[in-house]
């Protein structure tokens, strides 16, 4: 079970003076309980394809399978595809339009039919999920923390009970605390069999949190693959607007200096690293 | 799926032309000029010349001759309408009938007059609207406008308003797509039901996009505050406005356009047969 996309195309606004190709041949696939991350610059298509895995566009050339289902424009079924993948738009506080943080989080499901008590499972295990206390239910969502907002604006998509997870942006706007705390719950949801997709230009947490990640340029896959290759990747040939976080780019410099690090920012794995050298080397912990 | 994608209703479109670089105030000023030349004309006959000068236009903007006709797309409703309107229910000698409805030869030509002049009234505004930026639009308004300052008509103050406004169209655009967007990827559903359902299902659009254009309105304030902006006050200009020879050229050829075609239309197409 997996969303998968080859060889998508897609131009903007074609016939018109304002037209602009978004995507040229991109490729990626999502699979459940994975954690995937496209990563590119401001204006390099990343966002184009979120709404392509959830079928918002519809690929000009090029498919998009979601669960083995070819999505096509015709499809009658675009709205039950949609269920399964939820995506969750840049400042997602900002389509807030109900008064109380309940009735926000219901929109989704009871768009999709989910009525009485089956809908109010809905919501509180949503809440839960995203750590919102069940005593905000009641009250107006305009009028909480950003922070807050952006956990009730998380549970309005995940209370549909999606199998995908898109995410664009997710981090923007919020404080480090905030971020932490997001991360947090998306490494459950993960844990919890749904797949996640992570659209950003914070290249640190992609490298931290993904399986795979894809590279945009222009538009274009520069380059595809788990954290420590994209990470040697970018070493090699750096992608505008692309910067590798500073823990990185100090294993980097003392790889060439000889220490057999991996290029990674978790600085467990560093220390682990370096503890077990400490018995045959000089190098002194 | 309908997104809002390519609203093209005299949407600037950045270039390099003679018609770009002319003075804002020769263009309004032209535009209107043709406005009322239209409505000033009077057989089918003289808009095969409005057409030769909207070609002579394309030539000149470098803006193909498409995407100038295809400005008038939006319209395109209203014109059908106005054409049916007058094609059946004006009196005169009957060509044929559609059961009830009589098509009359006066009622023909008066609904072709009548849809032509509509469709080259929204033409000729929008050329105006695809050669001017909106700052240079709403400059040469205020500037037309400021004799009227003198007796305490805002000039300024309303050249700002639409700049503002003008300003805000797209990125309101930007953002009902967005929101739309967002709303449908939660379920919502914009294109079945009633039109009570329907309509009620643009709430969650609604609600958003009210509460995000007054945190952007009071964000502009703040940041026209922010930069000593008094209404009122007089205040210097980055590009001031240079009225060339070219400027008195281009409305002294619009002016010759129409009374050639006044006078072509008083001599040659009045001894035309309808």
């Amino acid at each position: 079970m997996s969303i998968v996309a080859e060889n998508v195309t897609y131009t903007y606004a074609i016939g018109t003076p304002a037209e602009g190709t978004a995507l040229r041949d991109v490729s990626m696939t999502a699979d459940r309980g994975e954690w995937v991350s496209v990563v590119g610059h401001t204006g390099s298509g990343k966002s184009t394809l979120a709404q392509h895995l959830n079928v918002l566009l519809i690929a000009q050339c090029g498919t998009v399978t979601i669960d083995g289902v070819v999505v096509r424009e015709k499809s009658k079924d675009l709205r039950s595809i949609r269920r399964k993948v939820g995506l969750v738009f840049q400042y997602p506080e900002q389509q807030f339009f109900s008064e109380t943080v309940r009735e926000e989080i219901a929109f989704a499901p009871s768009n999709w039919g989910v009525v009485g008590a089956e809908l109010d499972v809905c919501v509180n295990t949503a809440a839960q999920a995203v750590g919102l206390d069940v005593s905000l239910l009641s009250s107006n969502p305009f009028a909480l923390s950003g922070g807050q907002r952006r956990r009730v604006a998380l549970a309005s998509v995940m209370a549909m009970c999606p199998d995908y997870l898109i995410l664009d942006e997710p981090t923007a706007g919020l404080d480090a605390t905030g971020i932490r705390e997001l991360f947090q719950l998306l490494n459950e949801a993960k844990r919890g069999g749904m797949g996640i997709v992570q659209v950003t230009h914070d290249l640190a947490s992609a490298l931290s949190f993904s399986d795979r990640i894809l590279v945009l340029e222009e538009g274009q896959s520069v380059s595809y693959g788990d954290p420590e290759s994209i990470a040697a990747y970018l070493l090699e040939r750096p992608v505008r607007g692309l910067v590798l976080p500073p823990l990185v780019a100090f294993c980097a410099a003392l790889r060439a200096r000889g220490v057999p690090l991996p290029l990674t920012s978790d600085i467990q794995e560093i220390l682990g690293v370096l503890k077990k050298r400490r018995g045959d080397d000089r190098c002194d912990l | 799926m309908r997104f809002m994608n390519g609203i093209s209703l005299g949407q600037f479109i950045p270039g390099d032309s003679p018609i770009h670089n002319l003075d804002p105030r020769c263009k309004i000023a032209s535009t209107f000029a043709l406005l009322a030349g239209l409505f000033l004309a009077s057989t089918p006959y003289d808009f095969i010349l409005w057409g030769g000068l909207l070609a002579l236009l394309s030539h000149f903007s470098k803006i193909s001759i498409g995407t100038i006709l295809r400005s008038g797309r939006p319209v395109l409703f209203l014109i059908v309408i106005t054409v049916i309107l007058n094609l059946f229910w004006t009196p005169g000698h009957e060509l044929f009938r559609i059961g009830p409805l009589a098509v009359t030869r006066e009622g023909a030509v008066f609904a072709f007059s009548m849809g032509m002049r509509l469709y080259f009234l929204v033409v000729f505004a929008a050329m105006l609207m695809m050669t001017t930026s909106p700052m240079s639009f709403s400059d040469g308004l205020e500037r037309l406008f400021s004799p009227f300052s003198k007796i305490g008509f805002p000039a300024s103050e309303m050249a700002m308003m639409m700049t503002i406004a003008l300003r805000f169209i797209p990125t309101l655009f930007e953002e009902t797509d967005r929101i739309l967007k967002a709303q449908i990827s939660r379920g919502a559903d914009f294109e079945s039901g009633g039109l009570i359902k329907r309509a009620k299902s643009f709430i969650p659009v609604l609600i958003p996009l009210f509460v995000l254009v007054f945190q952007r309105a009071e964000n502009l304030a703040t940041a026209m505050e922010a930069r000593c902006y008094v209404p009122g006050a007089k205040r210097a200009r980055l590009n001031p406005l240079a009225w060339r020879m070219g400027d008195t050229l281009a409305i002294a050829f619009v002016l010759g356009y129409i009374a050639f075609v006044m006078f072509a239309e008083r001599t040659l197409f009045r001894a035309l047969p309808l």
